[in-house]
């Protein structure tokens, strides 16, 4: 599905990404780990194709598809979704108008026809029951005055209207109490079929105890310095990530 | 250059037939409205009020102007159907700056006809406020519209004029509105500006308007005319106590535009608000200056300007809050924010607190400002493009201006319009003869 | 027992009583600068002709070329009007009543070489207003250029500052010392073109300071002129001038005081600053001329122009300015951003009482890429005074990235003052961002209230109160200003709430 060779990117003419390579297979879920600073985000970054990060080496196929070359929006269309660290408020713009234009754009590219207002609410109304989210907030503004956990699960309520085939879940957990984590990550699961893959980005096993990884890396100093199974999650949350710097 | 002149000699010449066509109160002021103009010309952009709209060479084209009245051979309501859905109204037509009634209106008739019903009111009310370009207008204005709700009575159902600018040549048209509201009084006025035909039309309007203690107004304005239109619009708002009155200007599509609002709080207690809103592309120019007065203790005022400007356009707002020594107590508040969303386009803003009273809470803000790069880059994640976020960031925008408006229907009417309008779609709505 | 029969009235009669006692001692004693001094001056007749202009010029031996420039601002000076724009009653200026030269230096040929020479009359004025020319007796770290009238009394450090290369004279010098550095930027921030009253200063300038900080020098000690005013129905037209060479720093301070008298004392000046690629200027200001009378009588007419040009990529200018004296205040401290990366600040107060006009403000005019301002300013009205705000932010069409933020508030004593704010924004680029806001509001009797019950008095309360509201811009001061700016504020604002 995912395949990143030799990726070097950096931001500001700062370099933070030198040299990673990772694959992911349809189903697989990944996750990456690594102190502040490590280039976690950057990677999710790349991966979405934010305007600030510039990919100095490497390539990156999606499906086979060149996706450097792909705009942000096309990438998403194409079935790339992130829920952000921090999901940006959007003062105005009604959760409706905003979902409606993307499930539309995403069923363009999917050559399917846009979907008419009544299915729309439908289909609104139904997902919302999946994340447990709260009517109310649907009919707000994108994010506008929702608390830590609400946006978050405002992400998760996203993921679950665009139907992706490949998510990066950006520190879903940071900021969540248990409670929200777990209705945030069974709704995760719950939403993912056979063919979804993910790249969940943690700080903690915490999260992991919810979704489990297929892979696990860590990453350090913009490189992948380690690979391997839900073991290694458990290694870290145990030993932290010193050892892993001491051997390089 | 003094193209003031053209319309000095205009008036010498012609006097005799524009009195003729006319009634006596609004004969009565002319020669005085006209001898001030001599003395005082065109406001130059040297004005502190007139420094981001050139008067002079607005005024100075040769428009004909429709002094004998001549009746404008059409039917507006085969050329011009668009209207609010769900939105029930009076409909009143001026053609140019004619009156047209298709049937018989409550509270509202022609000036020439009030002249006749009311002469004590007209003589009353007419032409107190005019100063600057209105004298222009009282000179030449020869018919208008007159709104009279007496003592207690509620407009039951809003009045919606449409003001059709329609000519072969080009034109000068003087449109004139004298709004009455007695004590307890409740009014909602919709006026909108269309222009039937592609040659240059030069409007100058005149709106006063007198609000008696308790009365209530909304009074929304909408112009949708083509680059071709200059529209000199002098909006005079005399307030008692205890009043609520909204003004909301809304500018979609135009060529030259400027809307002075001048309010006079003269009662305690009362609530004014100014709302507008400006889309503007080409070499669409809009300068909206407001003046709110706050004369007597207690009073609120709001003020709420938003503009998205691009391409070539001009967009000006310059506000003053003045608050004099006896108006303790007062809480005034103006928010002017802009989008300049091209290296060609202009936006000048000033806002203006002048105050002489120290019991007071007055606060302006004044914003330009750029689409929110992190929210674009959220939209895209989801797929949306970059363009239909951008639209959709710029429809938020403005969209809280349109959100405070009362009726219903004309705030999801205007937000139809304003997406429209956005979206390059203006002008090919239904109904509408022109578009077909 | 009959002593509290009737408590209330005699409670009452306590509080008037001093408080009516304490107005008239802060009106009478409120200006401590108001002394004159008895010096043989040599003032030159009063009146305005181009041989005044060419007296002025050659009393100070000009070369050719600066007697050309004052005449040429003196032609076009004449074929302008005086600006009506502000929100200002200017009294009328007979500008034909004025001596537009005085010398209290006089008695020694070519200026005082020494302190001896100096007359001990006007070293004893300039020891009373604290500024004591003996450079053993110097507030550390600080050189001062002394202005009196029309003429630089004494510039101190000059020679352990030309060590360094940094030139700190005052401006006749430096048009005899370094004529080239003079000729170069002179008219080069402020054109005489630029206005009315800048066109009257540069025909008739007298003295003010020259500063040239060479390139990768940060100025070791703080630069300040203090200008006083003494002779009597003279007007003074300083000009100064600093040029911050290229990776250098300078901090200057400039101080005003002028002595009661019961006529309009008439005060245009020029203050031009170039700063160059990576260099910093910090200019601050403590305005306390003369401001009249409690009956608005007399009182310096303020009319200055003051610009910086920051020319070099990421040069840095910062304006601060604390104003509580003169009758009239025109003056708008600018900056053109022109150099890439370059950075303006503006931090004012602004205080007027009884009488007083102040219409202050300041101008960003945005030209480079990513350059950016601030503006802070705080208005406080009191009395009869009229205190207005009025700024230009403007952002030209190559100023890629610019950033403006502007705050005005504006502080109310009483409803027989002022206070207004105008500001004007011109953005002609799709890249900037600008924001103002501003608020009005009188003080807060809750936090009155609150001083008092902890047994503040009203007055101290207000001065804790109004300092606090000041904070940021007297934060900005340096340290010794900032004391002295504090304490002008308290005592130019005393007796306004009872």
């Amino acid at each position: 599905m995912l395949e990143i060779r030799n990726l070097h990117a950096s931001i500001a003419g700062k370099e933070i990404l030198n040299g990673v390579d990772l694959t992911i297979r349809d189903g697989e879920i990944h996750a990456l780990m690594g102190t502040n600073g490590a280039g976690k985000s950057t990677l999710s970054n790349v991966i979405v194709g934010h305007p600030a990060y510039e990919v100095t080496q490497g390539t990156i196929t999606f499906n086979g598809q060149d996706l450097l070359a792909m705009k942000t929006e096309e990438r998403a269309t194409a079935g790339i979704f992130m829920s952000f660290q921090q999901p940006i408020e959007i003062p105005g713009v009604s959760m409706q108008q905003f979902m409606r234009a993307a499930v539309n754009a995403r069923r363009k590219a999917l050559g399917k026809e846009e979907l008419k207002a009544t299915d729309f609410l439908k289909m609104m109304r139904e997902r919302r029951k999946l994340v447990e989210i709260d009517s109310k907030l649907v009919n707000r503004s994108v994010n506008e005055g929702f608390s830590g956990g609400e946006k978050k699960r405002n992400e998760i309520f996203q993921m679950a209207m665009l139907e992706p085939t490949f998510c990066i879940l950006d520190e879903t957990d940071s900021g969540l109490d248990v409670d929200a984590l777990r209705i945030v990550a069974e709704g995760f699961n719950r939403l993912r079929t056979d063919e979804t893959s993910a790249l969940v980005i943690t700080h903690y096993q915490r999260l992991l105890d919810y979704i489990h990884p297929d892979f696990v890396h860590v990453l350090l100093d913009g490189r992948i310095v380690k690979s391997g199974g839900p073991e290694l999650a458990q290694e870290i949350e145990d030993r932290g990530f010193d050892w892993i710097k001491e051997k390089q | 250059m003094n193209s003031a002149q053209q319309y000095i000699d205009l008036y010498a010449s012609q006097r005799d037939l524009i009195c003729h066509h006319s009634a006596p109160v609004m004969n009565a002021v002319r020669d005085a409205a006209m001898e001030q103009f001599q003395q005082r010309g065109f406001p130059s952009l040297k004005e502190e009020r007139y420094r981001y709209t050139d008067v002079t060479k607005a005024f100075a084209p040769d428009y004909g102007v429709n002094l004998n009245r001549v009746q404008v051979p059409i039917n507006p309501r085969e050329v011009f159907r668009c209207d609010v859905p769900n939105l029930s109204t009076h409909l009143a037509y001026v053609v140019n700056d004619q009156p047209l009634f298709e049937r018989d209106i409550p509270y509202v008739s022609s000036l020439r006809q009030a002249c006749i019903d009311h002469p004590e009111l007209v003589v009353k009310y007419y032409n107190k406020a005019a100063t600057g370009l209105a004298l222009l207008n009282t000179a030449l204005a020869q018919d208008g519209l007159f709104v009279y709700v007496p003592k207690n009575q509620h407009m039951e159902r809003p009045l919606q004029v449409l003001n059709l600018l329609r000519s072969g040549v080009d034109m000068m048209v003087n449109r004139r509105v004298l709004i009455v509201l007695e004590e307890g009084a409740d009014a909602t006025l919709l006026l909108c500006d269309h222009a039937m035909d592609r040659v240059l039309f030069l409007t100058t309007q005149v709106i006063e308007v007198f609000c008696a203690d308790r009365s209530r107004l909304d009074l929304y304005e909408l112009e949708e005319t083509h680059t071709r239109c200059r529209r000199f619009s002098n909006l005079h708002v005399h307030v008692g106590s205890d009043c609520v009155v909204s003004h909301n200007s809304i500018t979609l599509y135009n060529g030259l535009t400027r809307n002075t609002t001048d309010v006079v709080l003269d009662g305690e207690r009362s609530e004014i608000t100014l709302n507008g809103c400006v889309v503007a592309d080409k070499r669409q120019h809009v300068d909206n200056n407001t003046l709110v007065d706050h004369r007597a203790p207690s009073c609120t005022s709001r003020q709420l300007y938003k503009y998205v400007v691009d391409e070539e356009a001009v967009g000006a707002f310059a506000g003053k809050m003045l608050v004099r020594k006896d108006a303790q107590k007062t809480d005034s508040k103006e928010t002017n924010a802009n989008l300049c969303a091209a290296t060609t386009a202009r936006i000048y803003t000033q806002p203006m607190l002048e105050i002489y009273a120290d019991d007071v809470q007055c606060s302006h803000g004044s914003t330009v400002g750029v689409l929110d790069e992190q929210a674009l880059f959220y939209m895209q994640q989801r797929g949306i493009s970059a363009d239909e976020a951008r639209l959709l960031l710029k429809f938020a925008f403005v969209g809280q201006v349109i959100d405070s408006i009362r009726l219903e229907p004309l705030r999801e009417r205007l937000h139809y319009l304003v997406e429209k309008r956005f979206r390059g779609e203006l002008n090919k709505c239904t109904g509408c003869a022109l578009c077909k | 027992m009959s002593d509290n029969e009737n408590p209330k009235p005699k409670h009452q009669r306590e509080n008037e009583q001093p408080s009516n006692e304490f107005v008239r001692r802060v009106a009478e004693e409120k200006y401590k600068f108001g002394f004159t001094t008895d010096v043989h001056t040599e003032v030159i007749e009063r009146g305005l002709n181009e041989d005044v202009v060419r007296l002025i010029s050659q009393k100070k031996g000009e070369p050719q070329w600066l007697l050309d420039f004052r005449l040429e601002a003196f032609r076009y000076w004449q074929s302008q009007q005086q600006p009506s724009w502000g929100h200002l009653r200017l009294p009328d200026i007979d500008y034909q009543d004025i001596s537009y030269y005085a010398d209290p230096t006089v008695k020694k040929k070519e200026g005082p070489k020494t302190l001896d020479d100096i007359d001990p009359e006007v070293m004893k004025t300039f020891d009373k207003l604290g500024i004591p020319l003996e450079e053993r007796l110097a507030l550390s770290g600080t050189a001062v250029d002394a202005v009196m009238d029309s003429v630089s009394v004494k510039t101190t450090f000059k020679q352990r500052l030309s060590e360094q290369g940094i030139i700190f004279c005052s401006i006749s010098e430096a048009v005899r010392e370094h004529p080239e550095l003079v000729h170069q930027y002179l008219g080069s921030v402020v054109p005489y073109r630029d206005n009315y009253f800048a066109a009257l200063n540069s025909a008739v300038f007298s003295d003010g300071s020259f500063v040239y900080i060479p390139k990768n020098t940060r100025c070791p000690m703080e630069l300040s002129t203090y200008f006083r005013i003494n002779a009597r129905n003279t007007g003074q037209f300083e000009r100064t001038l600093i040029v911050c060479d290229e990776g250098s720093y300078v901090s200057y301070l400039e101080g005003c005081t002028a002595p009661m008298r019961d006529e309009n004392q008439l005060h245009a000046a020029i203050v031009e600053i170039v700063v160059l690629d990576n260099a910093e200027v910090k200019y601050s200001t403590v305005q306390n001329w003369y401001p009249g009378d409690s009956e608005g009588r007399g009182g310096v007419l303020n009319l200055v122009t003051k610009r910086g040009h920051l020319r070099g990529v990421n040069s840095k200018l910062s304006w601060t300015q604390v104003e509580t004296g003169s009758a009239v205040t025109w003056k708008y401290p600018s900056c053109v951003l022109s150099g890439d990366g370059s950075q303006a600040e503006f931090y004012s107060v602004a205080v007027t009482n009884n009488h007083q006009q102040a219409d202050t403000g300041t101008k960003m005019i945005h030209l480079g890429r990513n350059t950016r301002s601030t503006i802070i300013s705080k208005g406080i009205s009191a009395g009869k005074s009229e205190n207005s705000y009025r700024g230009l932010v403007r952002v030209g069409k190559h100023a890629d990235g610019a950033r403006n933020y502007s705050s005005c508030d504006s502080l109310l004593f009483g409803n027989q003052c002022g206070a207004h704010t105008f500001p004007y924004m011109d953005v002609q680029n799709s890249t900037a961002v600008v924001e103002h806001e501003a608020t009005t509001s009188k003080i807060n009797e809750d936090q009155l209230l609150y001083c008092n019950q902890r047994g503040i008095s009203t007055e101290d309360a207000i001065g804790l109160i109004v300092n606090g509201y000041a904070k940021d811009v007297i934060n900005k001061l340096p340290m010794e200003f900032a004391v002295e700016a504090q304490k002008l504020l308290q005592v130019s604002l005393e007796g306004t709430v009872g």
